[in-house]
């Protein structure tokens, strides 16, 4: 629903933005650099994923003879679990390694003589299709990856070759030649760099996919769960964190900090001295005060929680909230100077001289020249929260335990490392994904700042 | 200066009650002393006399703000907020929910974080100019190229990791120092360099990147050109011009820090089980120990107001042209 909103908000945006050649051009500029059009393909790859996850419907289970109202399974379901179908259900009973074919752990196994040993008991699902794993294992292992390779490239090449024709069409060119714009990298678009990306990209779906179905690509965690499956449903709950909480954090800043600079007076004092009180005390703290105070809340309301699901949800909101709270002083510090700033320009002077309201004023002309300040610490702020996700969960006032993050689960492989040998594969999987959504929000923020920060033009 | 020193500090005064005022309703509101005293004597089997006990005993039964049945002007003083206060600001922390002194707890693990975090801050200072100072060197060609492309990709690795790669890296692996722990005196310093080495790693990535931006700012200058006008070398531009002139926004933007450093660092304490207040604070969450977590949010604005004030000094310190009035 909140979902559903937010697209069309960011549709609106764009509808707007196309027709305003003014509010285009830094868009342009974005476009025209490597890094940022690099980043952005991942990005979207990335909320894909979450807004996947989002889709969430029940399953209607069989229909009864004697009843002819449909009953719906209590579980919830989201598009991408049906997706990814297989990797959802193949639990395994512990641990195993990336590709591995046997448990991680021995285990006493009755053989078919009627007598015992303890060894590595074969995965159930994890390479159940190899005849003999230990032989045919790494040949199996090469011929899909090629086989996923040849996908990819069939798919990479029908992309080309897609994008080459649009190209003609739209410059107005033979094909040939857009096809030399592309390669040379004459044209004003990066093409080389979008397609090598998004080539990559198809290369790691098509892998991933014809893998996984075979193998626990990433292992598996305590209870058996394939950890390559966590760390894609993790994308949500890094992704929501980072919207809601800056949904939560706008209307604050905005209103405040631009009330405040332009009004001034004991306005400005108050909304002034609210914003120090909150950023002196240690974020952190704070976060976890209000965190922890939830949670006693909910143990002594516990019929007003339900179920497992609707406390976890309770807390991601509440996480959000707090952090919202906590995080919007900086953006609300910028607005401020900068509404100072503006309604002693000379045209919001000319506005006030012909009568206009207040509130006409800051809607019409403030806010559209501070929107700049707004998108660029959105975005800057992104990451950090990202990131913030997970050092808060290793605290233990982050998310639900029960919800899949990133957080969760390093924190959960801080046991695992002290094994021997060593679990180290939940790790690793948290690592790479955060590293790689981050990087990249990093990267595209950058490249959204150097082109919307009238400073750096 | 002292007129305005004193200004500020008594502006503080406000924001502090506004803090406690904050921190009470969390704790207080939300969040009854009924219910605190069952979270701590456990959810099951308590009499109603075990609560009103744990209650006197700890003050907390008096009204929350207004004491309606008192007299006069112990209407406001007979509460539970203005007792918890008021001892705050003659940094009187009482005692914690499981009968500790909290202020000689915290004089104690002060030292430990402040021994982690003051190697921290001036090696990670020293090291991030250094590298900022070599980007800005080498502008605008490869090296400054793959030096900022290494600064976002270490910025974008979460600060656990560094420590969980670090922990296995040089203690799991190489052995080279212990895994976890603490120990007083010179025995300390086995202890304390691998947390402050992972520090100043984890600090590199954002520092140095932050810092190239301003030396870059500054080599724009004018006497910059004039320097370079006269014959200078470049090397001799970099290291007498503009490294003075860059350390206006680098210290005057690291003196905020400094006092904050007394609180020690939440995440790298507690992996590395030294015992400060960051652990503390840690475990005082995890065991909702409230009283420990509001004497330590309070400490912290204080030391944050204090950073600031240190800050607005600091300028006229390094730059004469400005007065504080």
């Amino acid at each position: 629903m909140l979902l559903f909103l937010l697209l069309a908000g960011v549709a609106f945006y764009a509808w707007r933005v196309r027709r305003r050649e003014h509010l285009l051009q830094p868009w342009r500029r974005l476009m025209r650099s490597r890094s940022g059009m690099a980043s952005a393909v991942v990005l979207l790859a990335f909320v894909a994923v979450g807004v996947l996850d989002s889709l969430h419907f029940r399953l209607p289970l069989e229909r009864q003879a004697n009843n002819a109202e449909t009953h719906y399974s209590p579980e919830v379901l989201s598009v991408f679990d049906l997706l990814a179908g297989p990797l959802r259900k193949q639990l395994e009973k512990t641990y195993s390694a990336p590709f591995a074919v046997h448990l991680f752990t021995k285990e006493t196994i009755e053989l078919p003589g009627g007598k015992q040993t303890r060894d590595f008991p074969r995965l159930k699902y994890g390479g159940a299709h190899l005849r003999d794993p230990v032989a045919d294992r790494a040949a199996d292992i090469a011929v899909t990856a090629a086989t996923g390779a040849l996908y990819a490239l069939v798919l990479c090449a029908v992309m080309t070759a897609l994008l080459v024709l649009w190209l003609a069409r739209r410059r107005g060119v033979s094909p040939g030649a857009a096809w030399m714009l592309i390669r040379h990298g004459h044209d004003e678009i990066p093409w080389r760099t979008l397609l090598a990306t998004i080539g990559l990209l198809i290369l790691f779906v098509c892998l991933a996919a014809l893998l996984s179905a075979k193998y626990h690509l990433l292992g598996t965690d305590k209870v058996g769960q394939d950890v390559f499956y966590l760390a894609l449903k993790s994308i949500r709950t890094g992704l929501m964190i980072g919207t809601l909480t800056t949904l939560v954090m706008l209307p604050f800043a905005l209103l405040l900090g631009i009330m405040a600079g332009y009004f001034r007076g004991w306005v400005d004092d108050v909304i002034q001295y609210t914003y120090t009180t909150l950023s002196s005390i240690p974020g952190v703290l704070l976060i976890a005060a209000a965190v922890l105070i939830l949670q006693v809340y909910m143990d002594s309301n516990q019929e007003m929680f339900d179920t497992v699901a609707a406390r976890a949800d309770i807390r991601l909101l509440f996480l959000c909230i707090i952090l919202g709270v906590t995080s919007w002083t900086g953006l609300c510090r910028l607005l401020r100077g900068e509404a100072l700033k503006l309604r002693e320009m000379e045209f919001i002077q000319a506005a006030t001289a012909f009568g206009v309201g207040h509130f006409r004023i800051i809607a019409r002309h403030i806010l559209p020249n501070v929107m700049h300040i707004v998108l660029i610490s959105i975005v800057l702020d992104f990451s950090g929260l990202v990131l913030a996700e997970a050092v808060l969960s290793y605290v233990g006032v982050g998310v639900d335990p029960s919800m899949q993050s990133w957080g969760n689960m390093i924190n959960g492989a801080r046991l695992e490392m002290a094994r021997e040998p060593m679990v180290w594969w939940s790790l690793l999987a948290a690592f790479v994904f955060m590293f790689v959504l981050v990087l990249s929000a990093n990267l595209f923020s950058d490249r959204v700042r150097d082109a919307f920060d009238p400073r750096v033009r | 200066m002292i007129q305005y020193i004193i200004r500020r500090i008594l502006y503080a005064i406000p924001i502090l009650i506004g803090v406690n005022l904050i921190t009470f309703a969390l704790f207080f509101v939300v969040n009854t002393p009924d219910n605190m005293a069952r979270i701590h004597l456990g959810m099951k089997h308590v009499t109603p006399e075990a609560v009103a006990k744990w209650k006197h005993e700890r003050g907390y039964d008096k009204p929350l703000l207004w004491n309606g049945a008192a007299q006069g002007e112990k209407k406001a003083t007979d509460t539970i907020f203005f007792e918890k206060s008021v001892g705050m600001f003659a940094f009187d922390f009482g005692r914690s929910d499981e009968g500790r002194d909290i202020a000689y707890d915290i004089r104690t693990r002060m030292w430990p974080s402040l021994a982690i975090a003051l190697p921290v801050f001036v090696i990670g200072l020293a090291v991030n100019v250094t590298f900022a100072m070599l980007m800005a060197f080498f502008r605008a060609t490869y090296v400054d190229l793959a030096g900022v492309v290494l600064c976002v990709a270490m910025m974008s690795i979460s600060g656990l990791f560094y420590i969980i790669g670090g922990q296995y890296l040089v203690s799991k692996l190489l052995h080279l120092t212990p895994i976890s722990g603490f120990d007083g005196g010179f025995n300390a310093l086995k202890f304390i360099v691998l947390p402050v080495v992972i520090g100043v790693v984890a600090g590199i990535g954002t520092g140095a990147r932050w810092y190239r931006t301003i030396f870059l700012e500054e080599t724009s200058r004018d006497y910059v050109r004039t320097a370079r006008a006269k014959g200078l070398s470049e090397l001799s531009v970099l290291f007498g011009h503009v490294l003075k002139n860059a350390m206006i926004p680098i210290l005057t933007g690291a003196v905020v820090v400094i006092p904050l450093l007394f609180m020690g660092s939440l995440i790298s304490e507690s992996f590395f089980g030294i015992p400060g207040l960051g652990s503390y604070t840690i475990d005082a969450i995890n065991a909702q120990d409230f009283a420990i977590v509001r004497a330590m949010v309070f400490l912290g604005s204080v030391l944050y107001i204090v950073g600031l004030i240190l800050t607005d000094i600091s300028y006229t310190l390094v730059d004469p042209r400005i007065r504080l009035e």
